[in-house]
Formats: C-alpha cells, structure tokens, sequence
C-alpha cells in the first residue's frame, strides 16, 4: 500500500470516530482497537494493548494512542494525521458551539443557564473520577491516597507537592516489594 | 515537569480563599496569547491518566481569574456533551471565550502539542526496549493524585452549590454515570433540563 492510501485510510478511520467520541475519549477505544487490529491489520492486538499502555503512562489525553496507532501505520505523518483527523472535526464542532455561547455575553439567561449546569457539571466531575478509579483497578490504597491529596490540595498544599509526594511514596513501596 | 514550584507558591495566597471576590479591574481580555499558550502547554504536561479539569481550573480560575467558576463549571458540561476529549475540549473553549479563534489555537497546540511529540518519543523509547513495569506503578500514583484535583474542584464548587435541589441533581448524576454506568448522554439529556427547571426561577 502506498504512502498516500496509508494516510487516507487513517483519515477515514479517525474523522468519523472523531464525532462519535462522546464523553471523552475512552467511549471509542473498542472502535479503534478493531479497525487497527482486524480491519486494516496495521498491528497486532497485543501490540495495540502495549500502545494503550504507553498512552496511558504518557502525558496528555488518553485519545493521543491515536497518534501511536498513526505512528505503527505510516511514521510521524501517519501520527499527525491521524491525531488531527481524530481532534479536528470535533473541535469545530465545539468551537461553533463555544462561539455562540460567547456572543451571549453576560446576560441574565446565561447567567441563569451556567447555575442550572453547575450542578451536573460537578455530579460528571464525581462521575469521571470514580470511572477512573476503576479502570485503573484502584485498590484501598488508592482510595486512601485520593482522599488525603484531596484534603491536602483543599487545605492549601501545592499541587507540584503533593504530585512529588505520592511519586515518592509509590518509589518507596516499589522497593519495599509491593504490590 | 514537575517544574515551576515558583509559581506554585505565588499562588498559595489565593488558593486559601478562591474566587471569593469578583477579578477587579481584570477583564478577560488581558489573557494574552502567549500566555495562554504557555499555561495550556504546562497543563497538557502534567496531565496523567485524567484529572485534567482539576489543573487547567487552578491556572484559570483560581491563579490567574480569566473566568469565574460558573463560566468554567458551564464549560465542564458542554464539554462533556459534545464529542471530543474533554481535556482538549475544555482548553478550546477557554480559549476562545478569553481571545476568540486565536486563543483556541494557541490553547489547542499547548495542550495538544508537546504531548503529541512526548508520547512518540516515549513509542520510541519503549521500542529499543525499555522496561516500563515499575515506571507504570509510580504513573498510576501520579494519576491518583491528578483525580484528587478533580475531586478538588467537585469540592471547591460543591460549597458554591446552594438547596436540596442542587445537590440532588449532583447525586442523581453522579450515581447514574459513576455507579450505574449508564450512558452519559441520555442521563445529562435529562438531568440538563431538569436542573435547569428547578433553577430558573432562583434569584440571580
């Protein structure tokens, strides 16, 4: 296959999935796994578990894997087109949205409209963090360390503090043998 | 990464008591491209695993009061709602509420930018074989500590929240997404509407 018919296959994998990827980016992983895996054959199925992996150790969005699965087809371009292919269509469609939003101003119904979202906005907040907990496996441990950097970042502490601290604590268990 | 503990403690006045007044004589025009450049590239840095919300509300609002809470809270739903990584979302919307198109580009590329390169880089590095076992259990830390600034912001702007009414709507969303695991969408295509029946009439 040649370069070009690589990279479009790429677009017209991630520009679609782009639209549907509700509720971050976690809702289309199945998706993607299959067309790089059994549709397209760009890698192996545990090679695709490895990239998540990686995705999920590195900085940024967990959706980035779409760079990997761009980088395993066709090199640095195939990561860039596929990575813009997946953020592009979306952020259009946000950035129409956004912009109307922002020509409202600061009138009463907006007003009004932002303390109605208030409140579902923090029920996802709740939401997401205990999906998140989950799908890491979190165990007691976790939980007792989630609600003491909670209380430590509510009382005042640094956030680059608490972040050295945990990374720290974890080096230490890591040596002592655990888990 | 973990850099810029100067700015931390700059901040560390306005942290003990966030948003209480209002940003006086700060306009959100004075957010200047650069800047938002700047801080998006910091926070799409630190982001492991989730928890992201929890760091760009510290820079924004808190530290830096480019928006108020009820701007940013309003920013978490839409973003959620519509299609595409919240993270990124958000930073989109910031950006364009504080400077318009360019200022969802400049928030776009920080965010997005140095992650992209950094997650290729580390492709490579895992390719020549570096072991990655321990270095994952030392992330996931990291990445419980990123959801306690989630869980910070659900608190700072839960004291905010005022009645029954509010606080049903949080329970009632966060049990059917978070526990239940029903589908996000068809939960907040409810929970919108209703939240904001139950609030309208409220005084502002």
């Amino acid at each position: 296959m040649s370069m070009f018919e690589r990279l479009l296959a790429l677009i017209l994998v991630f520009a679609p999935l782009s639209l549907v990827s509700l509720g971050g980016g976690t809702s289309i992983f199945a998706e993607m796994q299959r067309q790089a895996v059994e549709v397209h054959g760009w890698m192996t199925a545990r090679t695709f578990n490895e990239l998540f992996a990686i995705s999920r150790a590195a900085p940024g969005p967990g959706s980035l894997i779409s760079a990997l699965v761009g980088w395993e087809a066709a090199g640095f371009l195939g990561a860039t087109a596929a990575a813009l292919s997946l953020y592009l269509p979306s952020s259009a469609l946000l950035l129409a949205v956004g912009g109307w939003w922002r020509r409202r101003g600061d009138s009463p119904v907006r007003r009004r409209i932002e303390r109605g979202l208030a409140p579902v906005a923090v029920g996802l907040i709740l939401a997401g963090v205990l999906t998140l907990m989950r799908a890491d496996g979190a165990g007691w441990l976790d939980y007792l360390l989630l609600l003491s950097c909670t209380a430590a970042l509510l009382g005042g502490a640094s956030p680059y503090l608490v972040m050295l601290a945990v990374a720290l604590l974890y080096i230490g268990l890591l040596r002592g043998g655990w888990p | 990464m973990i850099g810029g503990g100067g700015v931390a403690q700059q901040a560390r006045p306005n942290e003990a008591r966030p948003n209480e007044a209002k940003p006086r004589g700060m306009a959100a025009g004075e957010a200047g491209l650069g800047e938002i450049l700047r801080v998006f590239v910091t926070l799409g840095m630190l982001s492991f695993g989730g928890g992201l919300s929890g760091w760009i509300h510290r820079e924004v609002v808190v530290k830096r009061r480019w928006m108020g809470d009820e701007a940013f809270l309003a920013g978490i739903a839409l973003c959620q709602v519509l299609p595409g990584p919240n993270a990124v979302n958000l930073a989109l919307y910031i950006g364009q509420q504080l400077r318009g198109l360019p200022g969802a580009a400049m928030a776009f590329l920080g965010i997005l930018g140095p992650p992209f390169l950094f997650i290729l880089g580390l492709a490579l590095a895992y390719g020549w074989g570096a072991g990655m076992a321990g270095f994952g259990v030392v992330l996931g830390g990291l990445a419980v500590a990123g959801l306690a600034n989630s869980l910070t912001v659900a608190a700072r702007a839960g004291r905010r929240l005022r009645g029954v009414r509010a606080w049903g709507i949080v329970v009632l969303v966060c049990v059917a997404v978070g526990v239940l695991r029903w589908p996000m969408l068809p939960v907040v295509a409810v929970a919108i509407p209703l939240s904001l029946a139950l609030s309208w009439h409220e005084h502002v």
